[in-house]
């Protein structure tokens, strides 16, 4: 989206000159993901929403530091993946040091789950609330990497290279662990998906 | 080469993400024409990003956006204080 770029630099600099109250627009838009950057982090809503309202005037305090080379949304991302951090480290104490410090050797299963009748998965099923709730659930408890890696791709829907950045890790990684979250995931809302299919009849089956 | 079931899952993030190369991505969807199995994975992988991109699923607290917005309104007022020297 072009003209977001454009029309974030014109108000970028017409803040920076002085028309401070042009920042409430210029978040406005982000403002949910930067909610959700937290969220997915501390995992706890009052948390998330102290960390995005510090986050959010951090990145006011220091949008003269915002350069133009990477997108407002990532350099925002990153801001709030940042506050985020430092909460949780403060949560937990210096005990457990960095996040960062996972590394991929999660012994997952990341293979999904076949499914079975699964024409009958109607999009009526994708209304209910209890699927919301378990989604929720489930991504809340994602491994940290994974999480993070699905919430900037699925959920804020930055690209594949702008999720590398904000997050520092290159792009095969981002690649692998958002199929492992995704993967995980489907894994984890199957047994809801399946509550809601009646039994197809006549309908071509085969073991998995 | 025939794709097995397996070989399928491991592209699945990347066939809906359309960054599978052309040659993998024949061969997934001619495997998918016959296999109910992988279709269904598939399928209920995407409605779990259908169900994701859906705003009511990871919804805001109440009262969070203005509360956001009236604890800039004060930090905006301070800041002025001191930049309006430049």
């Amino acid at each position: 989206m072009r003209t977001t770029d454009t029309n974030e630099a014109a108000l970028i600099s017409r803040i920076l000159a002085g028309e401070k109250e042009l920042f409430h627009e210029l978040i406005r838009p982000y403002e949910h993901m930067v909610y959700l950057t937290l969220f997915s982090i501390l995992k706890n809503d009052t948390d998330a929403e102290d960390g995005a309202q510090e986050a959010i005037i951090n990145s006011y305090r220091h949008l003269a530091s915002f350069r133009g080379d990477a997108k407002f949304s990532t350099w925002l991302t990153t801001i709030a993946l940042n506050e985020g951090r430092k909460r949780l480290r403060k949560a937990k104490g210096a005990a457990e040091d960095s996040i960062e410090a996972e590394t991929e050797a999660h012994e997952g299963d990341y293979t999904p789950a076949p499914l079975t009748d699964w024409r009958e998965i109607p999009l009526e099923a994708l209304e209910r609330k209890e699927l919301r709730e378990a989604l929720r659930t489930a991504v809340a408890e994602l491994p940290d990497i994974y999480r993070q890696v699905f919430v900037l791709r699925d959920m804020e829907e930055l690209n594949i290279e702008e999720t590398s950045q904000a997050l520092g890790i290159n792009s095969g990684a981002v690649k692998v662990r958002l199929h492992r979250a995704r993967m995980m995931l489907q894994k984890r809302l199957v047994p809801f998906l399946k509550t809601t299919a009646p039994a197809r009849k006549g309908f071509f089956r085969r073991a998995p | 080469m025939k794709l097995d079931c397996k070989h399928v899952w491991e592209h699945i993030s990347e066939y809906i993400d359309k960054t599978v190369d052309a040659k993998t991505r024949e061969e997934i969807e001619l495997h998918l024409e016959h296999c109910e199995i992988c279709s269904a994975i598939l399928d209920s992988t995407r409605n779990i990003l259908v169900l994701t991109a859906d705003d009511r699923t990871f919804e805001l607290p109440v009262g969070y956006s203005e509360r956001l917005h009236e604890r800039l309104a004060k930090e905006l007022e301070s800041s002025g204080k001191d930049s309006e020297e430049e």
